[in-house]
């Protein structure tokens, strides 16, 4: 068969410089988990509607399914493997175990991800717009309901936090 | 011995953390060395005899294994519960998408393309697509007369109510197919080992259906086959049969390549070749006195099954025994049938032909509230079951059970009378037309009638050398928690902490056939089971002393870590026995149809705005009875999901059929609900307990997908004063009845009466 030009493509993935050999439009998703063993990015439907395969690049949330790898090159790429630190989970896995945010999984990290990126933009967000901020992922199991309450958990609690630093 | 109870308190989920970071593994984040990837070849064309098969140029063919009908070495069939449908289609094809061919090759990239140049010549032959040209029976495509399965219940004697009655309520109500939709596609690796045998691993509910499928077309014995659950990222009775299917093709590329074979479906491929709720029409006749008691009635229930068997007969089992709803009838007569179509077959989704028949239930009793001008919950409390009363099929309700007061705190939680008079003040001048509606229901939980009996499920609670504890059961775990609710209550059962307690991996090689992971058994049947086997551990310790009567974790572990020091092992099993007041008669469908019934109260309140026709739902209050909650969060998980994919099922969910095939096997033009399309779901919980589940549990996982669809149509009802009667109801849908008047006027007069 056909063997296709690849290329060198250089990013960063959670904070670690990274090289890779690629065909320019090999799906970013595919790069992360099968050259980079990091599976926990997931494929639900490839056509970027169900959200499973959220990242951040550079900060925004993008579906990976639908990101050419070439794309990428020299951005900073977070995926939920990068989200707890030293084995430490992020505030909003902490929220999602505590409040049911997760049933079956497999979309958890891509909610998980999107998350992050609408805290990150929106900190004290009102109950709506996390219903808003999250429409892009899809969830079968949940409702959505204690997806939702985690992501006001969590941004409550990071909040409360970073006041209580604040005052020190 | 520890004194804090385990059960009724939300432990952490056991496989949570795994989850959280995206560290657990599902199949498609597996691979073996040498690991080959396979694909299907699938029929174009709905039915007809394949006359050629043609291998296109271009393709390097010698690289791939290629498997056809030819290459099984057993029975070519799935086996389930009738053999009729076959692994690989051999010389004729009975749908769209039924596999002919199976290809495998190193390289998944070139697999489409090769896919894509087999040309299949065919004999087309006449298909039908619907259940009435499936009754017509001018073409036969199944059996005798394409009727799968037949049922008839029969309670007093309907025809003596004709003349007796003040009114007589007809209603015909349509649903249509669904897709479950789970967010991880089907999926599975097979290995084959001449000394070994296969083994397979995958997403699924039920290894033991695998395991029991793969004997049958491998020719092999029990022990050359293993089946091993992975993590399965949701399956809603979307994962209950098909999985044996896509196993029995991974398995046979595997043994005639030698090597591991990996099959994962993409989006398109599962929506269009998997299965689906069946499509239902459903038909209702009913004496009712003029004070609103129903004396008795006639129902028809038909469901499409599709091209095979598959599981038709028992989804039309639960069909039928709910579709009296939760209602006295003193007289009825049901008579209920699965119907072929040439369509790929539809098979279990959540409710299982409930959501089906409670629809056409729930939406009847507002029809005959509104012939004979009565309030719909005035209806409904004057035909509620009571304690003592019987179900259609004679089974003496023994709970104490009160729908009246279930009504009564739904409607207060809802303030359903206050915002029913207010939305008719409202509607007057407003272009968005706001209703409330609410549907009563049941749901039996467990295996009907004989099932649990035939099953005879075993589970085993092992004592490990380390003190810790493990669950031996095939029960798998996709979502709703299996892990997580049955180490509770083995964990109070011997009285030791949640964390002493683990479960083991759903391998046929090392766990016991504890039935399948269906029906909203788990909890219920198998949990009864699992504190069985666990209080045997904690006798035998007791009883051979190793342990005092009360004692701590440590003393347990000590204890045990002795008792297998001296024994080998410490195991104790326990296996299903009928309790002793359940009776059925599988021959005139009579008797204890379920150990226990869920009760339900939905109410929905809607938006219909006349400028786009789209209905939101702006309030949903889901009360219901479930016996025991084992778990306050889990429990409140399970009714949020089935809640939401009932609203999908109501207003957004259609599958576009032509010729058989699914015309939007994507989620592009497949729509189920975001979170931004959902309202407030409020779940409210009364706990009566059950003596036949773990610590006075029930089933729970069906039961909130059997109300959405009919409260939010009744709802939709109370908003426009047009009553709709099939389901999906889409705004394309409530345009067409609003502009052209379509509705019959016998609508129209039913409408007029309850005004």
């Amino acid at each position: 068969m056909t063997t296709r030009a690849t290329r060198e493509i250089a990013f960063s993935v959670n904070g670690e410089n990274k090289t890779i050999c690629a065909h320019p439009m090999e799906r970013l998703l595919d790069v992360l988990r099968h050259q980079l063993g990091l599976t926990g990015t997931k494929e639900g439907c490839g056509e970027g509607e169900c959200g499973s395969c959220s990242v951040l690049m550079n900060g925004q949330v993008v579906t990976s399914c639908l990101i050419p790898v070439l794309q990428a090159q020299g951005a900073a790429i977070l995926t939920i493997e990068g989200l707890a630190r030293d084995s430490r989970l992020h505030p909003l896995q902490r929220a999602f175990l505590e409040c049911g945010g997760t049933q079956c999984g497999i979309c958890t990290p891509g909610l998980i991800m999107a998350a992050a990126a609408l805290l990150d933009t929106k900190p004290r967000p009102t109950f709506e717009e996390i219903k808003e901020g999250l429409a892009g992922n899809l969830c079968r199991c949940t409702g959505y309901a204690q997806i939702c309450e985690a992501v006001a958990e969590a941004a409550q609690n990071h909040h409360g936090k970073l006041e209580r630093e604040n005052t020190r | 011995m520890k004194n804090e109870s385990i059960v009724g308190i939300p432990v952490p989920r056991k496989e949570g953390r795994d989850k959280a970071t995206g560290r657990v593994r599902y199949i498609d984040d597996m691979a073996l060395p040498g690991m080959l990837y396979g694909a299907t070849v699938r029929s174009a064309i709905p039915r007809g005899k394949i006359k050629n098969v043609r291998f296109g140029p271009d393709i390097p063919w010698n690289e791939f294994v290629i498997v056809s009908a030819k290459d099984i070495p057993g029975a070519n069939c799935v086996v389930l519960i009738t053999d009729d449908q076959p692994c690989l289609a051999d010389g004729f094809v009975n749908h769209p998408e039924e596999p002919i061919l199976l290809l495998a090759h190193a390289n998944p990239h070139i697999l489409p393309k090769a896919v894509a140049s087999i040309a299949i010549e065919y004999d087309p032959m006449p298909a039908i697509f619907t259940i009435e040209e499936s009754e017509c029976g001018r073409e036969i495509i199944w059996g005798r007369d394409n009727t799968f399965k037949t049922y008839t219940i029969e309670k007093g004697d309907v025809d003596s109510v004709w003349a007796k009655a003040d009114y007589i309520v007809e209603g015909e109500y349509t649903t249509g197919a669904q897709e479950q939709l789970y967010i991880e596609n089907n999926g599975v690796i097979a290995t084959f080992d001449r000394e070994r045998g296969i083994t397979v691993w995958g997403s699924m509910q039920c290894p033991y259906y695998v395991h029991k499928a793969l004997m049958k077309l491998l020719h092999v014995s029990e022990e050359k086959v293993r089946v091993v659950q992975t993590e399965t990222g949701g399956a809603f009775g979307g994962k209950e049969e098909y999985p044996s299917m896509i196993a029995c093709h991974a398995a046979l590329l595997a043994m005639k390549s030698g090597q591991p074979v990996k099959i994962i479906y993409d989006r398109t491929e599962d929506m269009a070749a998997t299965t689906k709720r069946h499509p239902s029409r459903t038909r209702h006749r009913t004496a009712v006195s003029r004070d609103g008691r129903i004396l008795g009635g006639e129902i028809e229930f038909v469901v499409d099954g599709g091209a095979y068997t598959t599981l038709s007969t028992v989804v039309l089992s639960r069909g039928t025994i709910h579709a009296g709803g939760p209602y006295l009838w003193p007289n009825i007569r049901i008579r209920a049938k699965a119907v072929a179509t040439n369509a790929p077959p539809h098979g279990a989704f959540r409710g299982f032909g409930a959501p089906q028949s409670l629809f056409a239930m729930e939406r009847h009793m507002d029809r005959i509230a509104a012939t004979l001008g009565i309030s719909p919950v005035e209806v409904r409390r004057r035909n509620f079951l009571k304690p003592g009363q019987s179900t259609t099929t004679e089974q003496t309700i023994r709970e104490p059970i009160d729908l009246d007061k279930l009504l009564d705190r739904a409607l207060a939680l809802s303030d359903y009378h206050a915002k029913k008079k207010r939305f008719q003040q409202e509607n007057k001048n407003s272009n968005r037309k706001q209703g409330i509606g609410f549907a009563t229901f049941l749901h039996g939980a467990g295996f009907t009638g004989s099932g649990e009996r035939y099953l005879a499920s075993l589970v085993g609670v092992e004592g490990c050398a380390d003190g810790r504890v493990r669950v031996l059961v095939s029960s798998t775990e996709f979502g709703q928690g299996t892990k997580t609710a049955l180490c509770q209550i083995a964990a109070e059962a011997i009285g030791l902490p949640y964390d002493f307690v683990d479960i083991a991996e759903a391998d046929t090689r090392a766990v016991p056939n504890s039935g399948p992971t269906v029906a909203s058994r788990t909890v219920m049947v198998v949990g009864k089971l699992v504190q069985s086997a666990a209080q045997g551990i904690r006798q035998t310790l007791v009883g051979s002393q190793y342990l005092p009567e009360s004692y701590s974790p440590e003393e347990f572990r000590a204890g045990c870590a002795k008792y297998i020091a001296g024994h080998g092992e410490l195991k104790s099993f326990s296996r299903y026995e009928p309790p002793a007041n359940i009776f059925w008669d599988d021959e005139k469908y009579c008797g204890e149809a379920y150990a226990a019934y869920a009760w339900a109260v939905y109410v929905a309140e809607v938006t219909v705005d006349l400028t786009t026709y789209s209905v939101s739902v702006d309030d949903f209050v889901a009360l219901q009875e479930v016996g025991k909650v084992l778990h306050p969060v889990l429990a409140r998980g399970q009714i949020t999901g089935g809640v939401a994919q009932g609203i999908g099922f109501a207003l957004y969910e259609k599958v576009v059929w032509r010729d058989g095939r699914m015309q939007n096997a994507q989620m592009t033009n497949y729509i189920m609900p975001t979170s931004a399309d959902l309202p407030p779901i409020r779940v409210f919980f009364e706990e009566l307990g059950n003596e036949h589940g773990a610590f006075g549990t029930k089933g729970i996982g069906e039961l909130p997908i059997d109300g959405p669809a009919p409260a939010i149509v009744n709802a939709v009802e109370d908003a426009l004063g047009v009553p709709f009667n099939s389901i999906p109801l889409l705004p394309e849908d409530i345009f067409e009845a609003l502009e052209s008047g379509s509705q019959t006027e016998e609508d129209a007069q039913a409408f007029e009466g309850a005004r």
